[in-house]
């Protein structure tokens, strides 16, 4: 039996948030986008080669959709939960007629759908810059939600896990940023010594930007179903953890 | 009256290795006031977190209504309302806003009517689109009560209600509290007051360092553990208490000026009229004479320092 009203009324609380700060919301990726853009497509990028026969400008764009769907749904999902544990609020969910994964649901949902609106925004505000197609748009749909949902419950297990606001920063700020610049988001590993090419196959964001930038021009670093393992891997070992967590109850209760 | 809440053998022992709960027995029945007295850090908001679900037993069982609190969590937790004892609440929601959403996490269809006249009831319907944040102390202790009954329970726990709360609030919570019990719900209080245990409670249970150590009907409590002191002033200054009356445990204050008897309330008859009229004969003079009573605070005070 699962608590329907519950998930929902957690899902529309969370958006709440969101909308109340649309403005934001919708203005900061709207200018980050077009910042790289005038930075990198336009007066670096003018500059560069095309990268495997597609302009710069083109090339980035999955990329970095990638870089504010990952730190985005990792910040989102890590504070909905920090959040009420940091408030106390936490209070009335745990003592509230409903499963951890009704909670789970409500706010990576939530999360998720943030970073799937941010995604459109950047998309939307590239194609002001650049002639954007996408070959494949069943496979970059599917590709963004996976992505969405797995590293928004990466965010969900980070927020947990965090006792403070130092904790919650770190691993967006220490980890996920780096992996996702030496990811190859802004170029391709083909451009990198052969020994560093191996060393960012161990990169998970490689396979993410990989397989997402396939969805658009047909070209890729690692192929695409090796990538969309590797979204798959990460999904199901967030989900490991998640149910792991959901049994012992680990920094939820006591 | 039957019990709603059944507590069997529950310990609690933190991560930390600290033991919070100590095999505590308790049965609470349908439609009472049941006070959970003890000091800070007895105990008392452990229990009451563990049988709303916050905190997982280390051994034993709690059922709620017949159900057990873990394998049938949504039965049990439904029909149960917290009240906690620090004000959280989300800073920037509004009244309605928040308490509809409670209403919802415990998956109750939408009742804006019910809502509304809950508001009214904690005279909160003025304040209903005012931002949390902006609240007082006391209102925002209101908004926790609305937020906890937004669901209709019939069994609520009130954490430290009147903690820090000024005396004209306390007794309206004491009013919201009687209403509430009039209305059928069954209602468990902690607090260090004894003052309010006296006022309000029907039933008084008294934990301490993890142990429950008494429960009992507040009168029966007072009546058990109580102790009288029967006070005999003297006209004339005493050296010493007479040797006929050594059997009565009785007491010379410093001033020989006045003596204390003190002696058990529920055979208390058949002693007193035995000590009087051997006080008579002692040849002292009596002066005057006047009662004391131990109230639930010295009851408290004794329980306590006798574990």
């Amino acid at each position: 039996m699962i608590n329907f009203r519950a998930i929902k009324v957690i899902y529309l609380h969370e958006m709440l948030r969101f909308w109340q700060t649309l403005f934001q919301s919708v203005a900061s990726p709207i200018l980050s986008t077009a910042l790289y853009f005038v930075v990198f497509g336009a007066a670096i990028g003018s500059r560069i080669a095309n990268v495997d026969g597609v302009s710069y400008g083109l090339f980035i764009i999955p990329g970095l959709t990638m870089l504010s769907v990952l730190t985005q749904s990792i910040s989102n999902a890590s504070f909905g939960i920090f959040f009420p544990k940091f408030t106390g609020t936490i209070y009335e969910i745990l003592s509230a007629p409903i499963s951890f994964y009704d909670v789970l649901i409500g706010f990576v949902g939530a999360a998720a759908s943030k970073s799937l609106f941010l995604a459109a925004i950047i998309l939307i505000t590239a194609s002001f810059f650049v002639d954007l197609n996408v070959a494949h748009p069943f496979w970059m749909l599917a590709f963004l939600i996976l992505t969405c949902v797995a590293f928004s419950l990466f965010g969900f297990i980070i927020g947990l896990w965090a006792e403070n606001f130092e904790k919650l920063q770190i691993v967006p700020m220490l980890i996920i940023t780096p992996l996702v610049f030496l990811g190859g988001s802004f170029y391709s590993i083909s451009m990198l010594p052969p020994l560093w090419q191996k060393v960012t196959l161990f990169n998970p964001v490689l396979y993410l930007v990989s397989g997402f930038r396939w969805s658009f021009f047909e070209i890729s670093d690692v192929s695409v179903g090796v990538s969309l393992l590797m979204v798959i891997v990460f999904l199901s070992a967030c989900i490991g953890v998640v149910a792991w967590i959901f049994k012992s109850g680990y920094k939820l209760k006591q | 009256m039957s019990s709603i809440v059944s507590i069997k053998d529950l310990s609690k022992t933190y991560n930390s290795g600290f033991e919070a709960l100590k095999n505590i027995n308790l049965d609470i029945k349908k439609g009472e006031i049941l006070a959970l007295l003890g000091p800070n850090g007895a105990g008392k908001t452990t229990l009451i977190s563990t049988i709303c679900g916050i905190v997982s037993p280390t051994s034993g069982t709690v059922t709620v209504d017949g159900n057990d609190i873990i394998t049938d969590f949504r039965k049990t937790r439904q029909m149960i309302g917290l009240v906690p004892q620090e004000l959280t609440l989300g800073a920037f929601e509004q009244v309605l806003q928040t308490v509809s959403f409670s209403r919802g996490l415990f998956g109750c269809k939408k009742d804006e009517n019910y809502l509304i006249q809950l508001l009214k009831d904690l005279s909160l319907y003025d304040k209903k689109d005012t931002e949390v944040r902006a609240l007082s102390g006391g209102m925002k202790r209101r908004v926790l009560i609305a937020k906890a009954l937004s669901h209709e329970p019939q069994i609520l726990f009130l954490d430290e209600p009147t903690a820090g709360v000024d005396v004209e609030l306390r007794k309206d919570m004491w009013m919201i509290v009687r209403q509430l019990q009039d209305k059928g719900v069954t209602i468990i209080l902690t607090t260090h007051y004894i003052e309010e245990a006296e006022e309000i409670a029907e039933r008084v249970g008294v934990i301490n360092n993890g142990e429950l150590l008494v429960v009992e009907k507040k009168e029966l409590l007072m009546e058990n553990f109580g102790k009288k002191q029967l006070v005999i002033e003297l006209r004339e200054t005493a050296k010493e208490i007479p040797h006929m009356l050594h059997k009565h445990n009785m007491e010379l204050t410093d001033d020989g000026l006045s003596i204390s008897y003190t002696y058990d309330a529920k055979n208390a008859e058949s002693n007193i009229q035995e000590m009087l009229k051997e006080f008579t004969d002692s040849g002292l003079l009596l002066k005057d004479i006047r009662i004391n009573q131990s109230s639930l605070e010295d009851i408290f005070v004794d329980l306590v320092k006798l574990k």
